[in-house]
């Protein structure tokens, strides 16, 4: 390990110390309580689609007049402004909520603490990844203050409509390229980060899964990204140089021909967008996993099973992520030959899933189970991904796609994967960890407030879009598809879900009230508040700059919880084995 | 299984096989969800800290759940090879030839759907972007063409007949749309710059569907099912499938509006 870990640390100003700090926990925590505030932001555009999904074309009561006559004239919203909420929706809890909290802000906070390092491998390169970030979210924001409203392409942005689009979509542009330079730095830094400065004994095979799991996501997003920052960039020029990168010729728009040069294609940039947005999902999911693996270990107070197979299987994931993308495409036009070799890619993967999740139900046979707050969140994790897995067969294999695509089983499915599932886990890991950043307990009565409505509304959300979507109908539809036959059957569902999705939103208060107001209590928690057994409850909490008075050493692997020769039911990786045995 | 989904009615001959992939595939997820979802219940209540004190360092011993990953596997090769693959085939490659088939060419833009038939000659008559005129003309067609006299251009009215296959030769003028006739299980993206195929066999009139649901205002329709700007949710088509004789009859009362300045009014419908 470098010298880093014995510099002393002066004090340093509040600016240096809390705003460009440098520390990879203050830098956690930024990441976190950001990526939270954009989630409760990415929600609330979606609370307002609600409404005029459930009431379409009705004024909404109250707030309908704060949004002005080119957005709600009257109170009721117009077609563009929903599209604007649907396309900023999409882009907001991905890239500005769910990643950066799941990789900015847990990847930063717990990765160096996990692996006994000092801080991460670029200190600075970090701080730079928060702040391009924050000009990225900034971007994102502020375009919701121009006259015609941000991007409204959907996020996937495909192009020609993103093209012909207003202003919107050249700042969507422009906010996604700082978020790909933020993520690209913070992939590199955490590959160095792993791979350098892991304690003393902290071989691969005893890094926590966790770690494992950040380590293939930060490979994910260095070779997934720069291709759809290539292609943002051919869109931004496309849009303000004049090129046609994604534009054919002879392209007629409300009667006009449009002056292009041509010989654009708008397949091209659906493919580079998904070899990107494939990937991403992966992104959400793996870190995902690894908080609920290493919950489960904890509560369990026994070892994962299948340890090694699920670093094989993550692995493995990582890898294939990269050749499933065109699943998303077999409606474009693809031929037999392509679409076998995405169908079967896709049905490879679905294997990895498989053993991870069944791996991690199989752990908690023979535990002792403790249904704490973030045990609550990580077990209802697993059936809540399992529902979003195995919605993906049926969309993954091409011939059922045809019905299925494009419609409200694709919403429902993958908001099962990265709602209930990925952000269910991401709650876990504030419960688990806030004690480590804050040296403070949350509520557990309040936690416990914030989980159970929160799962029985987010599942009232969900599954009815799978069977309004099995009736056909279409995703993006600023009346929720009331003018189609096939609809009519479902079209009641619409109330339903809102009704569910604003509950979701009170089932939140809890939590608000106990994130914050947990911060009052005294710090009392202690280094190791869940009697776990990996390096980062070796240290102080919440640890100071530097994170350990001592470099830990690594004795053993990291979940030895409950070993039959040691009295007590864990036995710390961070603990040497003299001492172990004379506790034994 | 399939009945149980709320899958919509079908109206062409290979939605059945459709529906029968999606049906397989529900059952195997149905499967995989109650065996993990009946252990995982179990294992909460078994293994709590209250039944539970102190847990086993070894955990599960067996290695059935290595077996029940094969058996996931052989059941996708099986639902890949033996069913979507095939299918998906079909629907793509073996075109119905061209002489056998109604053959149409659909255009899509924000927000309607073209139709245009060849008409009797068989021939589509040429089309040219710069002479697309949204009143008159909404596929720019080459009146100076003379296999245009007889074609006949309809907006957001799709006209076949039953039992004969379709072959839809699916364009778009500005951005991406997605043609989808729900009864029919078809679903093709309009991509602009390219032409794809997309064809069925109808099986049900709209007579026929309609005695069918007891609804005598049922027809089919035409959705599109991807994001093409604020008219989105209004680029509805209605479908109607006649018999073979009504189509006949149909396709000699179109063209005995064609010529003379009777055009311009017609395309409307």
């Amino acid at each position: 390990m470098s010298d880093t870990g014995h510099d002393h640390h002066e004090e340093l100003g509040f600016w240096r110390k809390y705003v460009f700090s440098v520390d990879h926990k203050v830098i956690g925590i930024q990441y976190s309580v950001t990526g939270l505030l954009f989630l409760l932001f990415g929600f609330s555009l979606m609370m307002l689609m609600r409404w005029q999904l459930a009431y379409p074309g009705q004024p909404l009561p109250i707030l309908g007049g704060l949004f002005g006559p080119t957005r709600m004239p009257g109170g009721i919203m117009t077609p563009d402004f929903y599209n604007q909420l649907g396309a900023m929706h999409g882009t907001i809890m991905v890239f500005l909520g769910v990643v950066p909290l799941a990789v900015g802000g847990f990847g930063n906070f717990v990765v160096p603490l996990q692996i006994g390092a000092p801080d991460m491998a670029f200190p600075r390169m970090n701080m730079m990844s928060y702040w391009l970030y924050f000009v990225g979210g900034v971007v994102m924001f502020g375009s919701f203050f121009l006259p015609e409203g941000p991007a409204q392409s959907g996020w996937t942005s495909y192009p020609p409509l993103s093209n012909l689009a207003s202003e919107g979509q050249t700042w969507w542009l422009v906010g996604m390229l700082f978020l790909i330079f933020s993520s690209l730095l913070g992939a590199v830094n955490f590959i160095t980060t792993i791979i350098q400065l892991r304690a003393d004994g902290l071989t691969f095979f005893r890094m926590p899964f966790f770690v494992w799991a950040q380590f293939v996501t930060s490979f994910l997003l260095l070779l997934a990204f720069p291709p759809l920052q290539a292609a943002g960039t051919f869109q931004l020029m496309d849009r303000l140089a004049g090129t046609s990168f994604f534009m054919p010729e002879g392209l007629v728009v409300s009667g006009q021909v449009q002056e292009l040069a041509g010989g654009g294609s708008p397949i091209l940039w659906q493919h580079l967008f998904w070899f990107l947005a494939h990937p991403e999902v992966y992104v959400l999911v793996l870190p995902a996993m690894g908080i609920v693996a290493e919950v489960i270990a904890n509560n369990t107070r026994k070892p994962l099973w299948g340890y090694k197979s699920m670093v094989y299987a993550t692995v493995f994931l990582g890898f294939m992520s990269f050749i499933v993308w065109a699943h998303h495409m077999y409606l474009t036009g693809m031929g037999t030959a392509m679409s076998s070799f995405f169908q079967t890619t896709t049905m490879i993967i679905s294997i990895p899933s498989v053993v991870i999740l069944t791996a991690l139900i199989l752990s908690l046979w023979g535990g002792s189970i403790r249904f704490t707050t973030p045990m609550l969140f990580a077990l209802a994790f697993l059936p809540m991904f399992g529902i979003g897995g195995l919605t993906g067969l049926p969309l993954g294999l091409s011939a059922p796609d045809i019905h299925l695509h494009d419609t409200y089983y694709v919403i429902g499915h993958f908001h099962y994967v990265v709602a209930p599932g990925t952000i269910f886990a991401l709650f876990a890991g504030i419960y688990y960890w806030y004690p480590k950043a804050t040296g403070r307990q949350m509520s557990s009565f309040l936690g416990k407030l914030h989980f159970w409505p929160s799962f029985i509304f987010i599942n009232g959300i969900f599954a009815p879009m799978l069977i309004q979507g099995m009736a056909g109908m279409q995703r993006r539809l600023y009346d929720g598809g009331m003018i189609y036959g096939h609809s009519q059957d479902v079209l009641h569902w619409h109330k339903v879900i809102s009704f569910c999705a604003w509950g979701l939103f009170l089932a939140q208060i809890p939590f608000i009230i106990n994130f914050f107001g947990s911060l009052r209590k005294p710090k009392e928690a202690g280094n190791n508040p869940w009697q776990a057994t990996t390096l980062e409850w070796a240290a102080p909490s919440p640890p100071p700059h530097g994170n350990f008075a001592t470099e830990p050493v690594v004795y053993r692997d990291p979940y030895e919880y409950s070993h039959p020769d040691h009295g007590e039911d864990y036995l710390p990786q961070f603990q040497p084995d003299a001492v172990a045995a004379k506790s034994a | 299984m399939e009945k149980w989904l709320g899958l919509p009615a079908i109206a062409s001959e290979h939605g059945a096989r459709i529906d029968n992939v999606i049906g397989l595939v529900h059952w195997l997820m149905l499967v995989l969800f109650l065996i993990w979802g009946v252990l995982f219940v179990y294992i909460l209540f078994r293994f709590r800290q209250g039944r539970q004190p102190k847990a086993d360092y070894k955990g599960l011993q067996s290695h059935l759940s290595s077996y029940a990953e094969v058996g996931v596997a052989v059941v996708e090769v099986i639902l890949l090879v033996g069913f979507s693959i095939p299918l998906y085939s079909e629907r793509v490659d073996d075109l119905p030839p061209e002489d056998e088939a109604t053959v149409v060419r659909v255009v899509a833009e924000q927000f309607a759907w073209n139709v245009h038939y060849a008409g009797p000659d068989g021939v589509f008559g040429r089309t040219a972007p710069e002479m697309v005129d949204p009143a008159s003309n909404p596929v720019g067609l080459d009146s100076d063409d003379e296999a245009s006299a007889d074609d006949v251009v309809k907006v957001n009215q799709l006209f076949l007949p039953v039992d004969v296959p379709v072959l839809i030769k699916l364009s778009s003028k500005d951005v991406i749309h997605s043609f989808f006739i729900p009864e029919m299980r078809v679903k093709q993206d309009a991509i602009p710059g390219m032409v794809f195929p997309v064809w069925f066999t109808p099986t049900v009139t709209n007579k026929e569907m309609q005695e069918i649901k007891g609804n005598p205002e049922f027809s089919y329709e035409i959705g599109c099912a991807q994001l093409c700007g604020n008219g989105h949710a209004n680029m509805r088509g209605i479908v109607t499938i006649f018999s073979q004789e009504e189509f006949e009859a149909w396709m000699e009362e179109e063209q005995s509006y064609l010529g003379g300045g009777a055009e311009e009014d017609d395309i409307w419908g």
